[in-house]
């Protein structure tokens, strides 16, 4: 929901139901990061309530596109954040399984089949 | 800068400032950017500069694009066992790092006990307290594989796992402990016919039951080998005494940590910011002795320089708990500085037992991921 000026778009407050801290701050945060963003910043407005109101203005741009960028922006930095957790618990698991595997080589014969990660 | 000209007129020369890089920050802003101050009193700085015009007058472009966040973003994992890990995430911000605590903590799905039928319980252990019990105890099973359980659903076999507890002490035996092992998992459904008002129902079919499981659950292929049982099965449930008898049916269905607790998939997940202890001057001989000896956590070490000199080094910044013992006295402030950097979070998962802490992260990623596309298709 959009609560704005007609004639003047780049400046809007945008309530957002069932959300709270948690995307709030995180839109917030990428939100900030945008150049064209003169001011933002997000309220919550009983906490009994699951609301939350982001307002966004812009220099310019229409506060509507702002903020479906920083969206955007959000979502890919955090397929990033899975993508690199992945690779480093792969990472992680395999050198652990090498680690295990020289302790083992010691004792006895090496098992081949925790190589195969 | 007036007041920075005057100074140098009175000080030194311009000439001998030493070079600042272009397109980065002087040092002391570089300082308040990415580090905060832990003091003796309270720490400072502890905003994170999102603006993205925050320097522009100096010419430095605050605004940390996606390409030199990909770039700069690396995760380490320290520790990964079944039930818990530790992890760095260098290059994020705080408010991203505290959306996947709050969604690792309220916001993942996983099976608890939420209906319980109580057919018989004459122990000293009221109803609701029993039921109460049963839903906090972790149940290791993969919370994927169901779906939720609305008011409008019948229970079957996808929404629903069922256990039984039926537990007797015997007269003249010697009192029992329930513990959690004593669950027994129903594959097959409910066992507890319901009452049916209707005389004239065909004494043929099979009786209704409280759940409609169209097949077994044993036939999926995830729990053919696999029985679903609590994760612990040494947590106490109740204790009975000589003659007194608990049985009772146990209905598991998928809910979230945000409607209660016992939905919740980690024991806790926190972090920190990595801590920074730096030693503003040389500290040697016995004030080394007397630093090393302040910290609880041996964060300080002594390195001999030869010729009976010693000084003190900073050997484990990373045990550091921030109790401040090491500032605390007169002129160490001068001497020692804590420091937390800003973008470098100290991730601890510690997982109740349904999935292990690296899925269970995957998952929290990809749950930040839908709502912010819910955010997306609601603009457009």
């Amino acid at each position: 929901m959009e609560h704005g000026s007609f004639t003047d778009n780049s400046a809007a407050t945008f309530s957002l139901t069932d959300e709270d801290h948690t995307i709030a701050n995180a839109v917030r945060f990428t939100l900030n990061q945008d150049p064209r963003v003169t001011f933002c910043g997000y309220s919550i407005p009983h906490p009994s309530e699951a609301q939350v109101n982001i307002r966004v203005q812009t220099t310019g741009d229409p506060a509507r596109e702002v903020l479906k960028d920083a969206c955007q922006n959000l979502m890919l930095m955090y397929r990033h954040v899975r993508c690199t957790f992945d690779k480093a618990v792969e990472h992680f698991k395999a050198s652990n399984a090498v680690k295990a595997l020289k302790i083992d080589s010691q004792d006895s014969s090496g098992d081949d089949s925790e190589e195969s990660e | 800068m007036a007041e920075g000209a005057g100074e140098e007129k009175k000080k030194f020369s311009i000439w001998d400032l030493p070079d600042v890089p272009v397109g980065q920050l002087p040092p002391h802003l570089e300082l308040q950017r990415s580090r905060v101050s832990c003091n003796k009193d309270a720490p400072i700085h502890t905003e994170s500069i999102q603006y993205s015009g925050a320097y522009a007058s100096m010419g430095i472009d605050n605004s940390s694009r996606l390409d030199r966040f990909s770039n700069n973003f690396r995760v380490e994992v320290v520790r990964l066992n079944e039930d818990d890990m530790e992890f760095d995430m260098i290059g994020i911000d705080a408010a991203i790092a505290n959306s996947f605590r709050r969604i690792l903590i309220a916001e993942l799905p996983t099976m608890a006990i939420e209906k319980v039928l109580i057919a018989n319980n004459t122990s000293i252990i009221q109803d609701e307290v029993l039921a109460h019990r049963l839903g906090l105890v972790p149940i290791r099973v993969d919370p994927r594989l169901f779906d939720y359980l609305s008011e409008n659903d019948q229970p079957n076999e996808k929404n629903t796992v069922v256990f039984k507890l039926h537990v007797q002490c015997k007269r003249g035996s010697p009192r029992i402990t329930v513990k959690s092992d004593a669950l027994k998992w129903l594959p097959n459904g409910s066992e507890l016919v319901k009452e049916t008002r209707n005389a004239t129902s065909d004494s043929s079919s099979k009786p209704e039951t409280y759940t409609y499981f169209g097949c077994s659950q044993e036939t999926i292929p995830e729990f053919v080998k696999n029985p679903i049982i609590p994760k612990y099965p040494d947590i106490i449930i109740a204790k009975l005494g000589p003659g007194q008898e608990i049985e009772l049916e146990a209905h598991a269905v998928k809910g979230i940590g945000k409607t209660h607790a016992k939905w919740s998939p980690v024991a806790t997940a926190w972090y920190r910011m990595l801590p920074e202890v730096v030693l503003l001057e040389d500290i040697e001989d016995d004030l080394a002795e007397e630093l090393k000896s302040k910290c609880p956590v041996n964060v300080f070490d002594i390195e001999d320089l030869g010729k009976g000199r010693r000084r003190a080094t900073v050997a484990r910044p990373r045990a550091c708990t921030l109790c401040r013992e090491c500032i605390r006295g007169d002129d160490w402030e001068k001497r020692v500085a804590l420091r937390r950097v800003k973008d470098h979070f100290i991730f601890t998962i510690e997982s109740t037992g349904a999935l292990p802490p690296e899925v269970l992260f995957t998952e929290a990623v990809k749950i930040l991921e839908d709502k912010c596309e819910r955010v997306i298709s609601e603009l457009s």
